[in-house]
């Protein structure tokens, strides 16, 4: 940040009469002067700065490293935490619920992908094609967002009620039989990822449609010259030019849906037959219910490390795309 | 006398501090704990209940003020609720967890384990009728080499809840409930064909309750759910007595459709169906009939409670204190005349249930205003005042009590949650998969939790 003292004028009078009357300064002198004024004119950023280094370092850097040290120790929060080397993991590797959260866990993901990649950015297109009432459109894709994550997973548990559910009912209605949706091991992950879906898929959709905006229209109107319609427009033009907000959207959707937690907890807890159970829920269960905090903290580090792969396959992925 | 820096740099580097300052301060916040002064002990108690029991919250604040004028040396400072599990942990590193803290029969084997309890071994042998308490129950508290940690203070066994008047439409006999799991399910049969959504027979099984309440259909079945061999504790159900708890339950939920089409319940979700009159029975302890009536206008007349169907077991639960393992021996030594005079002691028992009457609170349940734990005479003359002032139909419970007499109750599980947690899956497996195989839940199970019970030390 430079502020508008910056200018050596002021501070250091050029002037030969002036430069006459005081003796030289050494190189060292001068760069430890200029220092000095530097420091002087950005003391305030310095400040928030500082302070901004300190919230972090507490809030966030701190209780990962403390993560990282918990998860080769035992801990009773009573006496010191005594070091066991890899036993949190080996108990982890044991547990049976522990492949079968992995599993669940990337079978959510996949699935939330191709529901929760492909339907925002058809609706976004869609959207971007509306001539009118493109402001309500907008609004009634987001108004899902708004909505409480555990007000959303309870009103869905209410339309995949098997008894007097929403979806059942209507089926009913219409002289079809009713699911099991979350009371069936095969088809309770896909009615949790419809939910995640849902609940998400409002600010995903504005991202794309920021990104369409940005296309420039003489692309479109040129292929339309040349008879492109909608089709051969979202291949050519549209796709090549959001690829890369595409692509980063798609690491940023792995790294929020492998930490699914909301919907299997409040919705199935993890059943039916262990169908939902996933590495969050599995984590939650090591920590609040196990009391284990030593391998809640080894499966958490496990996560990160899975997590940090995308988390910097995505900064490179921005740098590159910020370069072009 | 003249500054080093300008004004404007004194600005900054006071908004500096200040910043720092208020960064440090509200990261430092939140720890210490409230100490004694001037001679008193100062202790900080859990199991207020919240505001909105207005008559157990009455009692309760009652209660700390006559235990403070009766003891001027001890000053009670009550926190609202009870154990959270969540927030156990880290209150207990912050330093905020209470002196006396609230506990459920499933916890103490794993605070024990973890250090996470003061030893009240010889503390607790001076206290008055300590030698009354079933000791069983106490065993419950202790360690492998037979320390105490900790006190129960209630107690309870699994029976039958059902409703009276969906047994009448039904055509069944409310006075004579149900005493094998046969009788359930021709029950739950008649219940179920009343139609409009009525629920003959309804179980949980999420969130470690259909675990728990699957440990308590093995031992109705007679099967236990872990032995201990040798030094180490193995799984003990994979068994033909487990195979025909789980074959009643795949009848009855498949064969039957007895038990509704919505599974993964819980709790709450069971009780409210009995609250709306749409469910005939289901596995639970008395104290849920209160529960029934206040959350859902019902009535005890239309409540009964038979004893665990079987009879070949029951399980046990309860709750108990234990006491911070932080705690100065003042303070734990204050803390235990808490506990016993507030929940064990049976010189109040007569006022105790007064202040029920009074407050036109259910007496004569088989759960409270008193607790179950006593053995011996202190047992029969809490029997005898309860049933002096009993204000609800207690011969509709009669079946209950007569069968806690006969039944054999066993305690739960060592490492029971996660136990539980791997029960729940079997129970949903069966609930949820009309092709569930058995034979292949239970050994499954079977490696799981023993995998889990090698861990027990």
């Amino acid at each position: 940040m430079s502020s508008p003292r910056s200018s050596s004028v002021l501070d250091w009078p050029a002037t030969a009469s002036s430069r006459a009357g005081r003796p030289v300064a050494s190189a060292a002198e001068r760069r430890r002067n200029r220092w000095r004024r530097k420091l002087k004119e950005n003391l305030t950023a310095y400040g928030l700065l500082c302070a901004a280094l300190v919230v972090f370092a507490l809030f966030s850097w701190y209780p990962i490293v403390r993560g990282v040290l918990l998860s080769f120790q035992q801990v009773d929060f009573v006496n010191p935490p005594t070091w066991v080397g890899f036993d949190n993991f080996t108990r982890l590797f044991e547990d049976p619920l522990f492949g079968v959260a992995w599993r669940n866990t990337l079978l959510f993901t996949v699935l939330a992908l191709v529901f929760g990649f492909v339907v925002p950015f058809v609706t976004a297109v869609l959207l971007n094609e509306l001539r009118h009432a493109k402001a309500f459109f907008r609004l009634a894709v987001y108004l899902p967002v708004m909505l409480p994550p555990v007000v959303t997973a309870l009103m869905w548990k209410w339309f995949y009620d098997p008894g007097a559910g929403l979806f059942n009912s209507a089926l009913g209605a219409v002289g079809l039989p009713g699911g099991q949706w979350l009371d069936s091991s095969d088809t309770s992950m896909l009615s949790l990822v419809f939910v995640s879906t849902w609940a998400n898929m409002g600010s995903t959709t504005l991202i794309y449609l920021a990104a369409l905006g940005t296309i420039p229209g003489e692309l479109y109107e040129a292929a339309e010259l040349d008879g492109a319609g909608l089709w051969k427009r979202l291949i050519h033009v549209t796709l090549p030019q959001t690829r890369f907000v595409l692509l980063v959207l798609l690491l940023l959707q792995v790294v929020a849906t492998m930490q699914v937690f909301t919907e299997p907890y409040v919705m199935t807890g993890g059943g039916p037959d262990d169908s939902t159970v996933t590495v969050l829920l599995l984590l939650y269960r090591y920590a609040f219910v196990y009391n284990d905090f030593g391998s809640a903290s080894a499966l958490s580090l496990l996560l990160f490390v899975a997590l940090g792969v995308f988390s910097a396959l995505y900064v490179r992925l921005t740098r590159k795309a910020d370069q072009s | 006398m003249s500054s080093t820096w300008s004004p404007t740099v004194r600005r900054r580097m006071f908004c500096l501090l200040l910043a720092g300052g208020l960064t440090l301060g509200v990261a430092a916040c939140g720890s210490g704990s409230g100490e004694s002064t001037g001679g008193k002990v100062k202790i900080t108690v859990t199991g207020q209940p919240p505001t909105s029991q207005p008559f157990e919250r009455g009692v309760f604040d009652a209660d700390v003020k006559e235990f403070e004028e009766t003891h001027p040396d001890i000053d009670i400072e009550p926190h609202e609720g009870f154990m959270d599990p969540k927030t156990f942990s880290a209150k207990l590193a912050g330093g905020q967890l209470e002196d006396v803290y609230y506990v459920y029969f499933t916890d103490p084997a794993q605070i024990i384990a973890r250090r996470q309890a003061a030893d009240i071994t010889e503390a607790a042998k001076g206290l008055k009728n300590f030698g009354d308490i079933k000791p069983e129950l106490l065993d419950n508290f202790r360690d492998a080499d037979g320390k105490l940690y900790g006190l129960p203070t209630m107690n309870y066994s699994m029976g039958l809840v059902y409703s009276r008047p969906l047994f009448q439409k039904a055509g069944l006999d409310p006075n004579k409930s149900p005493q094998t799991w046969d009788e359930v399910r021709e029950a739950a049969k008649k219940i179920a064909a009343l139609g409009n959504g009525t629920v003959g027979y309804a179980d949980y099984s999420k969130n470690n309750q259909g675990g728990w309440h699957l440990t308590a259909w093995l031992y109705s079945m007679g099967s236990e759910v872990a032995r201990k061999d040798g030094d180490n504790w193995i799984a003990a159900f994979d068994n033909d007595k487990a195979k025909a708890a789980l074959n009643q339950l795949r009848a009855m939920r498949w064969e039957d459709d007895t038990m509704g089409s919505k599974q993964l319940l819980e709790a709450q979700d069971v009780q409210r169906m009995m609250g709306a009159g749409q469910l005939g029975m289901y596995m639970a302890a008395p104290d849920n009939i209160p529960v029934l009536v206040k959350q859902f206008n019902g009535k005890y007349e239309d409540y009964g409670v038979a004893g665990m169907p079987g009879g070949q077991g029951t399980l046990l639960g309860g709750e108990g204190y234990m006491i911070n393992p932080k705690a100065s021996p003042e303070k734990i030594k204050a803390g235990l005349e808490w506990v016993r005079w507030k929940y064990l002691n049976p010189e109040r028992f007569e006022k105790h249930v007064q202040q029920y009457v009074d407050g036109k609170q259910p007496v004569g349940l088989p759960a409270e205003p008193t607790p179950d734990v006593w053995q011996g005479a202190v047992r029969d003359q809490q029997l005898a005042i309860k049933a002096k002032h009993a204000n609800v139909p207690a011969e509709n419970y009669q079946s209950y009590v007569d069968a806690s007499a006969r039944i054999k109750g066993s305690i739960e599980p060592p490492n029971a949650q996660q136990v539980y947690a791997i029960l729940d899956s079997v129970m949903q497996a069966v609930l949820t998969d009309r092709n569930a195989n058995i034979d292949q839940q239970l050994s499954s199970a079977v490696s799981k939790v023993n995998s889990v019970l090698a861990q027990v030390k």
